[in-house]
């Protein structure tokens, strides 16, 4: 069995997010709690406007929470960045212990992941999970200089610029995370950095098919099935495969980079990527819904490409992952 | 997965929307073709302003690159570019907007290993294989006068 029961299941008991001018415009801008119109956060280079974005996202998730950062123990965080020092920067002012974790956009998964498991095997009580991607830095990293004149594929993706925060505790009223699935790594062979959906998609195929079938359960047992950033076209490859294994994800599935953009009007191709797609999806819209009870039993499985832009350029294909999440209003 | 590499890559790329090509090769070459009719108009006006013909032919390209790298600099050649493709980034504008736009980014890793050592990294390949390509062209055209 590779699932992860947790028999002390961590409640989330708040989160926030931060957001970019382009994410605020999208359907769900006013969802998000925080946005600057310039991107920048005040800051003086975008890989400071990334950590900014993490610590406000961690400093409003507690408020909300009616918490001060003495009250959470640890704080997990990951980004895009080299050396992950967006969150690294991020964290420091809070002075607590800090994990940096890296898994590409499925990063906000993962780090719930370890963070529930943290929790439920008792080593700590409360916690903050938070990840970040921001649109500038992204590309001054992976692609092109911001201000360079190209044009983009249409399965291509746009980072998002964003931060998704979350507090997690042992003693809180749901919704809880039950239990977590790690993904495991899968390279069908893509190698086209532009295509990022169709690289991830296996692998989320892999880790819902496990799911379903290690539980015995279908995509109709759920409220929601939500994938990280699979975009347009790892959204409908990933129906369309598991439709023919007998998975019929038509009706209650979703895709975070699909729903934080208008992908006919906002100029952003195939949908958003990034891992503060997911987390500020997750941390806004869906956490608000769970907490509304609108939503009471939800698959969250966040998806990364776990490539570099060196490894690209040696031609190697791109593995994908997908961690899965599994959240709902009570305790099993 | 009950596909093999091989047959996934096939599958997602018929899965996969494709680039509007010819709608992207209209524009481009309308774009282009109308950047290559303001430089024939500048060189006019230069030639009529009383300037000689050789440094004419040398001030075009200077204020392509001029009007490039501020359009890049107040952020709008990006937008254009998007809509123009190949269009801008054929041209002399495309080489000034790939150092002008590597600048831009990197200066906030100073003057010395931001600007100075990455300003080239989109155009540094132009410039070397450019150079490359002159040098063979030059021996072939040398070699080429010896023979005939």
């Amino acid at each position: 069995m590779s699932i992860i029961k947790l028999s002390h299941a961590p409640s989330i008991i708040s989160g926030a997010s931060v957001v970019g001018k382009k994410e605020y415009d999208g359907p769900l801008g006013t969802d998000f709690d925080i946005h600057d119109n310039d991107s920048t956060f005040g800051m003086d280079t975008w890989e400071k406007s990334e950590s900014e974005m993490q610590r406000l996202a961690v400093n409003t998730s507690l408020a909300k929470a009616k918490l001060s950062p003495s009250d959470i123990e640890v704080i997990f965080a990951g980004d895009l960045m080299n050396q992950c020092t967006g969150s690294a920067y991020g964290a420091l002012g809070f002075a607590k212990p800090y994990f940096g974790i890296y898994g590409a956009c499925s990063t906000f998964a993962e780090g719930l992941a370890i963070a529930s498991m943290m929790l439920g095997a008792g080593y700590y009580k409360k916690c903050a999970v938070v990840t970040s991607s921001h649109f500038c830095s992204a590309e001054r990293q992976f692609r092109f200089p911001i201000e360079y004149g190209g044009q983009r594929p249409p399965t291509s993706q746009r980072t998002v610029t964003g931060a998704g925060a979350v507090i997690l505790s042992l003693d809180g009223a749901g919704p809880f995370i039950c239990d977590v699935m790690p993904g495991i790594p899968i390279d069908m062979g893509i190698s086209d950095a532009n295509n990022m959906g169709a690289a991830m998609a296996p692998a989320a195929i892999n880790t819902f098919k496990r799911y379903f079938d290690e539980t015995n359960t279908s995509p109709s047992d759920y409220d929601l099935i939500l994938t990280g950033d699979l975009g347009m076209e790892g959204h409908s490859i990933l129906c369309e495969i598991m439709g023919t294994k007998g998975y019929d994800m038509s009706k209650n599935y979703n895709d975070c980079g699909l729903m934080i953009y208008n992908c006919k009007t906002q100029d952003v191709h195939s949908g958003g990527s990034g891992c503060g797609c997911s987390a500020t999806v997750f941390s806004s819209l869906i956490l608000k819904k769970l907490l509304r009870h609108e939503l009471n039993n939800v698959l969250f499985a966040a998806t990364g490409a776990l490539m570099s832009p060196d490894s690209i350029k040696q031609g190697m294909s791109i593995p994908g992952i997908a961690h899965l999440i599994h959240i709902k209003n009570e305790r099993i | 997965m009950d596909m093999n590499r091989n047959e996934y890559i096939k599958y997602s790329k018929r899965h996969s929307k494709k680039s509007p090509v010819i709608a992207d090769c209209a524009k481009a070459f309308f774009v282009g073709g109308f950047l290559c009719a303001c430089a024939e108009a500048l060189s006019m006006l230069f030639l009529s302003l009383g300037i000689d013909g050789n440094t004419a032919k040398s001030l075009v390209p200077i204020t392509f690159i001029f009007l490039a790298g501020l359009l890049t600099g107040i952020g709008i050649f990006d937008d254009i570019a998007r809509f123009a493709g190949a269009g801008t980034l054929v041209p002399i504008t495309g080489f000034a907007n790939s150092i002008v736009a590597s600048a831009i980014d990197d200066k906030s890793e100073g003057f010395i290993l931001g600007v100075g050592a990455k300003m080239f990294t989109v155009a540094g390949p132009v410039i070397v294989y450019g150079t490359l390509s002159s040098v063979i062209y030059g021996v072939i055209y040398w070699l080429a006068g010896v023979i005939f």
